[in-house]
């Protein structure tokens, strides 16, 4: 196998993600297209340990870290999504504007 | 490596099959209409992604990934959707309009074709032999080289459970009633006495009417704590 085709398919996936972040209305659906970015770079991380054979396994316990942060994130980000929700009545993340002059 | 051993791995074609899946999952979660087809296409994604861990002989990352991401992490994301009653059916559009989309779109085309480039010419044909991790290795590895970031990521866990419950819970009114419950305030309002969840689960229309204003906030401390306990499993 070669390294590149994973580095390739992971920055694919990864621009689709930057493309859900940047296109989404609705604010879960942001948070959705960040786990996509994060599936990507934990593809990165796997081939690029297993390319460099690391006896300590450091992108693979890395890639573990990724998940547990992006499972962290993602309860942070709801309850700030709800907290918003709750006061706004909204998720769209067009109508939060409170800090616009 | 060249193309003909290339092809000759099986391996790669089961790369290209996963990859081609991968990329059109990918495509759906970031273009559907349907918020919880978009859910449904990332657990897709993530799954191909652990195949792809297995593939690379990184087995306890694949399960890792099964476990905690489809298991916990897309099951807070319908909660989510649910509690935020997220607009739902074919009339909705939940992306920008295409004078935002376009934009979008050449940025994140730049940007793969700036990664691409990047590792095309750093790591062009470097190929090499995936063989297996086996999980006592991985287990070995964090709780000797790396004990003291997986301690950090432990306490970073702690901070966003305590975090998530203080942001999602409601503040209760009043504390005068000895025993400070935020579900059911000693002061509160009638129209949420009566709202219970079932009577909520039919209206599918999203309009915020105050009735079921009142059930959403009903609702809502219980799931968040549902999804904890699935992240802690």
């Amino acid at each position: 196998m070669l390294i590149v085709q994973f580095l390739l398919l992971g920055a694919a996936v990864f621009s689709l993600g930057v493309y859900g972040v940047l296109t989404r209305k609705n604010a879960v659906m942001v948070l959705l297209s960040v786990e996509l970015m994060l599936a990507a770079i934990n593809i990165n991380l796997v081939a690029f340990d297993r390319y460099l054979a690391d006896q300590m396994a450091g992108g693979q316990v890395f890639a573990l870290f990724v998940i547990t942060i992006g499972a962290a994130e993602v309860g942070i980000g709801l309850a700030i999504i709800l907290l918003v929700f709750r006061n706004r009545h909204s998720a769209n993340i067009d109508e939060l504007d409170l800090m616009k002059l | 490596m060249s193309a003909s051993d290339w092809a000759g791995d099986a391996q790669n074609w089961v790369f290209v099959l996963l990859a081609l899946t991968m990329l059109f999952t990918a495509w759906r979660v970031v273009t559907t209409k349907n918020v919880v087809h978009a859910v449904l296409f990332l657990v897709a994604t993530l799954a191909i992604s652990a195949g792809f861990f297995l593939l690379l002989g990184a087995e306890f990352v694949a399960w890792a990934v099964v476990l905690v991401s489809i298991g916990a992490v897309v099951v807070l994301f319908l909660f989510g959707i649910m509690i935020t009653r997220a607009p739902l059916g074919k009339e909705v559009e939940l992306s920008h309009p295409s004078r935002i989309r376009i934009p979008a779109a050449i940025i994140s085309f730049v940007l793969f074709i700036l990664i691409g480039g990047a590792v095309l010419a750093a790591f062009g044909d470097f190929g090499f032999e995936s063989d297996v991790t086996r999980t006592a290795a991985v287990g070995d590895s964090i709780f000797n080289r790396w004990v003291i970031p997986f301690e950090v990521v432990s306490v970073l866990l702690l901070a966003a459970l305590i975090g998530g419950i203080v942001l999602a819970r409601r503040d209760p009114p009043e504390f005068e009633g000895g025993e400070a419950d935020a579900r059911v305030p000693a002061g509160t309002a009638p129209d949420r006495t009566g709202a219970e969840p079932d009577t909520a689960r039919p209206e599918e229309a999203p309009a915020a009417t105050a009735e079921s204003e009142g059930s959403a906030k009903d609702k809502e401390i219980a799931p968040v704590g549902t999804a904890d306990a699935g992240a802690g499993s």
